[in-house]
């Protein structure tokens, strides 16, 4: 459905998008992951024909962008950053305008202004002026503006940006349910959303695709060696923390024997296994034979979050770690002073 | 087509549930009501005299009222132009929307030309207001239609090319404000560049007053169609309506 082969992006004086392909099958939804400032947005803004390319070339439900984007902004719906509401126009006006837009008209266009505003939760505030529409509404009619014309690809830009829990979670339900119909990529720098509603996963850091590949797979590649978190208990009294750490070291097969939590007689450990070995039953066996209770065993997946890290380098790389987010306290008494 | 109806409709749709219309068109219907008033009252004054001095004279409601006033709202057009003209794009823009006209199946062309119109539109429903008091001289005098009617073509043809120069100036900036104050300088520069021609008479003086907008109303107003004006209209609506959209494609390479 879209089709990307080394698509450049280049402004004055940086490379936003670097040499970057990828493909997305029809009905999948793919998460566009990055750091700020990673070249999400511009990628977006290049398949929906909003700029042109540099180089490279990208096609979307079957046209190239910069041959024939008529055909292709007939087939998308974009979402971008902030939603493109008109503040004085009522959301019923305002869909309905946004469907003329796109070439529809008549009967067939109110029916799917009232279906499109049902499917968005935004029914009950379809005679209200948009200005007065709260920030989560907003969104909402800003992603039924998208999907008026049922387009064939979907196109987010972080749909769930500035919301509340509740209205993240709603969001997510209903880009869930628009998957199937419409091939959707969405983009966020929120790792849990990636986790939670899409099915394939590209991570961008600094114009470059990183990492391509479902979310499982990437789990499994950048873990590579087991984990396992045990909770071991002893049988009668206290319990010598270490005497069990050391007893798990010499299993066979195990890197990496970590502490975690240790009260009365009960302690819980992450154990890491050398690369390609199986080390549950090993684990399990050495444990009872000592003597122990084995309280719980199970793998540990490494979070998005931990991969994302390590594929982007925000760890390694010296001076470019990710800042650490400025407490809005601090902020504001830096402003005073 | 239906795009450009559809943009343009919006457009007008969105002036008249701001204050913006409103305000426009009540400062225009004082102002030229004002403006009205004293010409008629100078005109009754005038025919009175004439009639006491013993020696009536001939005297034209075409030549000594409508004129001047036509003359009056060209000038106070260039005041009101710059006002409906800021928006257009430099609202899209600092909003965002102008990411949703940029990706819908819609041609550029399409959205400037819509836009253009409805501000056409706007400034034609001003001209109701003076064509209300213009009304009143039908009824309780005796003056041609014809002459008015080419005057009004006039004020609309000289809006439309001051309205695309707005236009492409709304492209320029995010600041509606930054728009307005530009497009006034332009609309100011292009009146005033008439004077050239009252102190100098080399070929100089001569562009520069032909380029003045006013100098090619001169001939409407006194209700003649004359090509040659009407010609450097056009030209200016053209110019306009070209550099918006160099200036939007050229938004797209940039932005």
């Amino acid at each position: 459905m879209i089709t990307v082969k080394g698509l450049t992006k280049r402004y004055a004086r940086t490379l936003a998008v670097d040499h970057i392909s990828f493909e997305v099958k029809k009905g999948q939804i793919v998460g566009f992951l990055g750091p700020n400032g990673a070249g999400k947005t511009t990628t977006m803004r290049i398949l929906t024909c909003f700029l042109p390319p540099s180089e490279g070339s990208a096609n979307v439900a079957g046209f190239d962008v910069l041959e024939q984007p008529m055909e292709v902004k007939k087939r998308i719906g974009y979402l971008p950053e902030s939603p493109p509401v008109y503040h004085e126009m009522e959301v019923q006006e305002y869909l309905t305008f946004v469907g003329k837009l796109k070439g529809m008209s008549g009967q067939t266009l109110a029916n799917r202004v009232t279906e499109v505003a049902d499917r968005c939760a935004i029914a009950d505030v379809r005679a209200k002026l948009i200005g007065k529409l709260s920030k989560g509404y907003r969104q909402r009619v800003g992603l039924a503006q998208a999907i008026i014309h049922n387009p064939e690809v979907l196109i987010l830009d972080e749909p769930t940006a500035g919301l509340d829990p509740k209205q993240i979670n709603e969001t997510r339900d209903l880009i869930r349910g628009l998957a199937g119909d419409h091939t959707i990529i969405l983009s966020t720098h929120i790792l849990p959303e990636v986790e939670q509603t899409c099915e394939q996963v590209l991570i961008i850091n600094k114009g470059k695709l990183v990492a391509t590949d479902s979310v499982h797979n990437l789990q499994a590649r950048a873990r590579g060696a087991e984990s396992v978190v045990l909770e071991v208990e002893g049988r009668n009294g206290s319990l010598d923390a270490q005497t069990i750490q050391h007893r798990l070291e010499t299993v066979n097969g195990v890197s990496r024997v970590l502490l975690k939590d240790s009260r009365e007689n009960r302690s819980v450990f992450e154990v890491e296994s050398l690369k390609d070995r199986f080390i549950r039953g090993d684990l399990a066996r050495a444990i009872v034979e000592s003597g122990w209770n084995l309280n719980e065993l199970r793998p540990s997946a490494m979070s998005l979050e931990e991969i994302f890290l390590q594929l982007t380098g925000g760890e390694k790389t010296d001076g470019e770690k990710i800042p650490e987010p400025v407490p809005a306290e601090a902020v504001a008494q830096g402003e005073i002073q | 087509m239906r795009n450009i109806w559809v943009i343009a409709q919006k457009e007008l749709n969105s002036y008249f549930v701001s204050p913006v219309a409103y305000l426009l068109l009540t400062m225009f219907a004082i102002i030229f009501g004002y403006f009205f008033w004293v010409s008629v009252a100078i005109f009754n004054n005038a025919s009175l005299q004439s009639q006491l001095g013993g020696q009536p004279m001939p005297m034209s409601l075409n030549e000594y009222v409508i004129r001047p006033l036509l003359s009056n709202i060209s000038v106070v057009g260039l005041f009101f132009i710059p006002m409906i003209s800021m928006r257009l794009f430099a609202e899209e823009k600092r909003m965002g929307t102008i990411e949703l006209l940029a990706t819908s199946p819609i041609r550029d062309i399409e959205v400037i030309i819509g836009k253009w119109l409805a501000a056409i539109g706007l400034y034609a429903a001003m001209l109701v207001f003076s064509a209300l008091n213009f009304a009143f001289l039908f009824r309780y005098g005796n003056p041609d239609w014809k002459p008015l009617a080419i005057g009004y073509l006039g004020l609309l043809l000289q809006a439309g090319g001051l309205l695309a120069v707005g236009t492409f100036i709304s492209t320029l900036t995010k600041n509606q404000i930054i728009a307005g104050a530009a497009t006034f300088g332009v609309c100011l520069l292009l009146w005033i560049l008439e004077w050239a021609q009252g102190y100098e008479t080399a070929t100089w003086a001569k562009v520069l007053a032909y380029c003045s907008v006013i100098t090619h109303f001169d001939s409407f107003s006194k209700g003649v169609l004359d090509t040659k004006d009407a010609v450097y209209y056009v030209s200016l609506i053209f110019l306009g309506l070209f550099l918006t959209s160099r200036s939007m494609e050229s938004l797209r390479w940039r932005s």
